[in-house]
């Protein structure tokens, strides 16, 4: 491999599945020839969203439940990045899921992987959105007493024309769908299981790998109602894979100076265009 | 001259048609209009009026008193036949009752003959235009102007009919008009568009949405992005990725808007992303009142975010200040890569001035962005001044920007060092040092080193000044302070004129006198008299000058 993406030492535990997450982002910009200054990742907080510090590209790392937002504004300032968001169960589904579903409404050219450790890493082990009913936690010591969030169910019935689930332990599978939902037009969802080895007992790497499956060649990844019904399954088996895939308008394309025109960020700035305003007011 | 006109109704009656054919035709009269909108958070029923000035004079505030009133319902008549002056006149349709002297017009009945109801306020303004002496060619220009050919004949036709009804009184003298009319929102957007913003985003929210509005109307003519957010969380953090990206980037909202802004505005500070953000003010707690005006927001803005961080925070006075101010605003944010707060209010936001045309020639655009660089590139290098290069991500072969909101070291890396934490919070308050060396001194009008010393801020200038004004030419040694830059706050000029003044009077829009405050912990100064307005209605040139005239 080459070491155009510099890494720095992770501050994760060993064990940790970020690590798999961060060799198979490495690994898909790498196969997809993209150059580090060409590349933004975007994150809020957690341990997920430590990615921009350990692998050298363009990096925002931003407020926890806000990776969406700045990420937006990125790609409309320039919609030459490539812009990959990097964030958590809690970061995405919990503190910023009013962005998450408003991002998938405007359908906008980024790349969004979830690190779904189903717990709170960074925080020691609280639930998170993602967390089962009834599992035991380090603050709900009696267990939790609500019903999860869906994640990719919740992506389907808003209209994301790219959800997939991978698997941290899988990681040429991983960097498959990677590469797919970065190339993929529009806003891609990745939710990847990531076992936390300290704070969730439950969902552990043995857990995940007992469990999942990938979903067969035969799969119409086309069909909604197919891919909702594999969006809910998540007990003794859970489906790996691109759930569903279709091409739609995206959030740029429906601007036309933006998709027509430069970059807005290679824009000449000048005052006297405005002149003509005035007429406006006289 | 100076004459005053209230027109007023039930939500929905088409006053604002009114105002704007009768404010446009008075400008092209060659006169000075300031027009005032007095809404209620409803959109049919209820009281809503336009107080509508027009002066030889330049004028930014409305009197107490009027010289017409034009009633479209009977509790117009109730609420403002006090203020009529005794040579004044009330008009309305005939089927306005009322315990008043009221010119009665056939406004609906010529409407009928004209098989049109829509046209009845033009009926009205005919009439009043006539009353006033003024040629009926200049409105039907504006007429002309204003509407399709389909609509704007039928207005025509209602425009002379209400010339009929009515007989001169004044004969206004027609004067050259070189004017622009605007109002607070609009100055602000034009300025951010001049600046060259291409990135505006907001939650609609009275009373700052006029902002939205107007760069989203502008939006595909300058290649501005414009996006409805899904809530002012998300307002803040978007602007904030844009600017990250390069391009010039702005949000607004009112009190309520903000204050979910404010833990992105932290983040501006730490991550040193430049960005420019507007309060246009409404009188809160909460949803308080959210179509009237206050200034209660002054601490909150020049505090608001955890942690130490330098920010300006600058207070609009006036439309053209407006204009001028957000484009300097966006020149400091990137000149210090900071977060510059406007502080506006609904009395700015809505009151329509005349102005001369704004100078686009004379704008300049600072950026200080590097296309280059000579060394390997870290976000937040320590430089002596705290301010570190910039460079736009993807811009620059090999070159990577990375911010972060955690404390971080020179690449914008995590760090637990409390060595380097020390360093980067002095960086950044460094700036803040070189900041306050640049910041304008407040606006002085009236007497150069008077006794009786007023200071006041932001949109009270209008109001403020013209009591002044009009107390200085009876003699009386004063002369006020209007604050522009209010944070780094400035405190030269004040400390100057403290040294003669025997009485310091502090006129503002809110309960609590924060500017006063703020001159006692800045400058060590305590005003003598406080003049404070909170009812939500904006202070009168003619109130103003009373509650001063009380103290002195
Ligand atoms: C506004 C705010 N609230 C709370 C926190 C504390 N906090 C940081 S990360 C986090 C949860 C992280 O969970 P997740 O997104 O699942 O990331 P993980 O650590 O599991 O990867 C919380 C609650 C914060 N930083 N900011
Ligand atoms: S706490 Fe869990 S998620 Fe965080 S680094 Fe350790 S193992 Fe990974
Ligand atoms: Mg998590």
């Amino acid at each position: 491999m080459s070491c155009q993406y510099e890494l720095y030492e992770p501050s994760w535990c060993p064990g940790c599945g970020n690590y798999m997450i961060r060799t198979a982002l490495k690994m898909a910009l790498e196969e997809l020839g993209i150059k580090p200054h060409e590349v933004v990742i975007v994150s809020g907080i957690g341990q997920a969203a430590k990615m921009p510090h350990y692998i050298k590209v363009n990096g925002f790392n931003g407020l926890h439940g806000r990776a969406l937002p700045p990420a937006i504004g990125i790609k409309m300032a320039n919609k030459n990045l490539h812009v990959i968001v990097e964030s958590g169960d809690g970061d995405t589904y919990g503190e910023g899921g009013n962005h998450f579903i408003h991002a998938i409404r405007r359908n906008i050219d980024i790349a969004h992987f979830v690190h779904d450790n189903q717990i709170y890493g960074l925080t020691k082990g609280q639930a998170s959105p993602t967390t089962a009913m009834g599992q035991v936690t380090t603050l709900q010591f009696d267990g939790v007493k609500v019903e999860p969030v869906k994640p990719l169910a919740l992506a389907l019935t808003m209209g994301a024309g790219f959800v997939a689930r991978g698997f941290s332990g899988d990681i040429p599978h991983l960097v498959g769908l990677m590469k797919e939902a970065i190339k993929y037009r529009g806003y891609a969802l990745v939710d990847i299981l990531q076992p936390c080895v300290v704070w969730n007992k439950v969902n552990t790497f043995s857990w995940y790998k007992n469990r999942v499956y990938y979903l067969p060649e035969s799969y119409d990844y086309t069909n909604k109602e197919e891919a909702m019904k594999k969006a809910l399954e998540f007990d003794d088996r859970i489906p790996i894979g691109i759930l569903y895939k279709v091409e739609k308008e995206t959030y740029l394309d429906k601007f036309d100076f933006i998709k027509e025109g430069p970059a807005l960020v290679d824009l000449e700035l000048n005052p006297l265009d405005a002149e003509k305003l005035m007429d406006e007011f006289r | 001259m100076d004459l005053s006109l209230i027109i007023g109704g039930q939500a929905g009656q088409g006053m604002d048609t009114f105002a704007s054919l009768f404010e446009k035709t008075m400008k092209r009269c060659g006169y000075n209009v300031y027009a005032y909108s007095d809404y209620m958070s409803r959109i049919r029923g209820g009281h809503n009026f336009f107080n509508i000035r027009i002066s030889s004079e330049s004028i930014l505030a409305v009197k107490d008193d009027i010289d017409i009133l034009f009633a479209l319902d009977e509790e117009t008549i109730k609420v403002h036949k006090h203020k009529v002056k005794d040579t004044g006149i009330i008009i309305a349709d005939e089927s306005i009752k009322g315990e008043a002297d009221i010119t009665h017009l056939k406004l609906s009945d010529t409407a009928r003959k004209l098989k049109n109801p829509r046209v009845i306020n033009t009926i009205g303004l005919g009439a009043i235009l006539k009353y006033l002496g003024v040629p009926v060619h200049i409105a039907s220009e504006v007429i002309r102007e204003e509407f399709n050919e389909e609509i704007a004949n039928a207005n025509l036709k209602a425009l002379e009919e209400g010339y009929r009804l009515m007989d001169a009184k004044y004969h206004l003298d027609i004067r050259e008009d070189n004017n622009i009319l605007i109002n607070g929102n609009e100055a602000v957007a034009l300025g951010a568009i001049a600046a060259g913003c291409k990135f505006y985003c907001g939650y609609p929210m009275t009373p700052s949405t006029g902002i939205l509005n107007f760069m989203a109307r502008h939006a595909d003519e300058f290649n501005i992005a414009v996006d409805q957010v899904e809530d002012e969380v998300a307002a803040l953090n978007m602007a904030l990725g844009a600017s990250y990206a390069g391009v010039r980037a702005m949000t607004g909202s009112s009190g309520g808007g903000f204050a979910l802004m404010v833990e992105a505005l932290s983040l501006a500070g730490i991550i040193e992303v430049p960005v420019v953000l507007i309060n246009v003010q409404r009188p809160g707690p909460a949803t308080g009142f959210p179509t009237r005006t206050e200034q209660a927001d002054l601490r909150f803005m020049i505090h608001a975010g955890h942690g130490e961080f330098p920010r300006m925070v600058i207070a609009l006075r006036d439309t053209e200040d407006a204009f001028y101010q957000t484009i300097r605003a966006f020149n400091i944010a990137e000149k210090y890569n900071i977060p510059v707060l406007l502080i506006s209010d609904q009395h700015l936001a809505d009151g329509v001035t005349t102005k001369k045309p704004f100078n686009f020639r004379d704008i300049s655009i600072e950026r200080n962005i590097q296309s280059s660089i000579e060394e390997e590139y870290k976000t937040y290098r320590l430089t002596e001044s705290g301010i570190s290069p910039r460079i736009i991500p993807g811009k620059i072969e090999g070159a990577t920007v990375l911010v972060d909101s955690d404390e971080h070291d020179e690449y914008g890396h995590i760090t637990e060092s409390g060595e380097i934490r020390t360093k980067m919070v002095d960086k950044r308050l460094r700036k803040f040092e070189l900041l306050k060396e640049e910041i304008n001194e407040p606006w002085l009008i009236g007497d150069e080193s008077p006794e009786n010393l007023v200071v006041c801020w932001g949109s009270t200038y209008g109001a403020v000044k013209e009591a002044v004004e009009n107390l200085k030419d009876e003699g009386i040694s004063i002369g006020t302070l209007v604050f522009g830059d209010i944070w780094p706050f400035p405190t030269k000029k004040l400390l100057e004129l403290n040294k003669k003044a025997r009485k310091i009077i502090d006129v503002e829009q809110n309960a609590t006198a924060q500017l006063d405050s703020l001159i006692r912990e800045e400058a060590l100064i305590k005003s003598d008299v406080k003049i404070l307005k909170y009812d939500g209605r904006p202070f009168t040139a003619d109130e103003v000058y009373r509650r001063i005239k009380e103290v002195l």
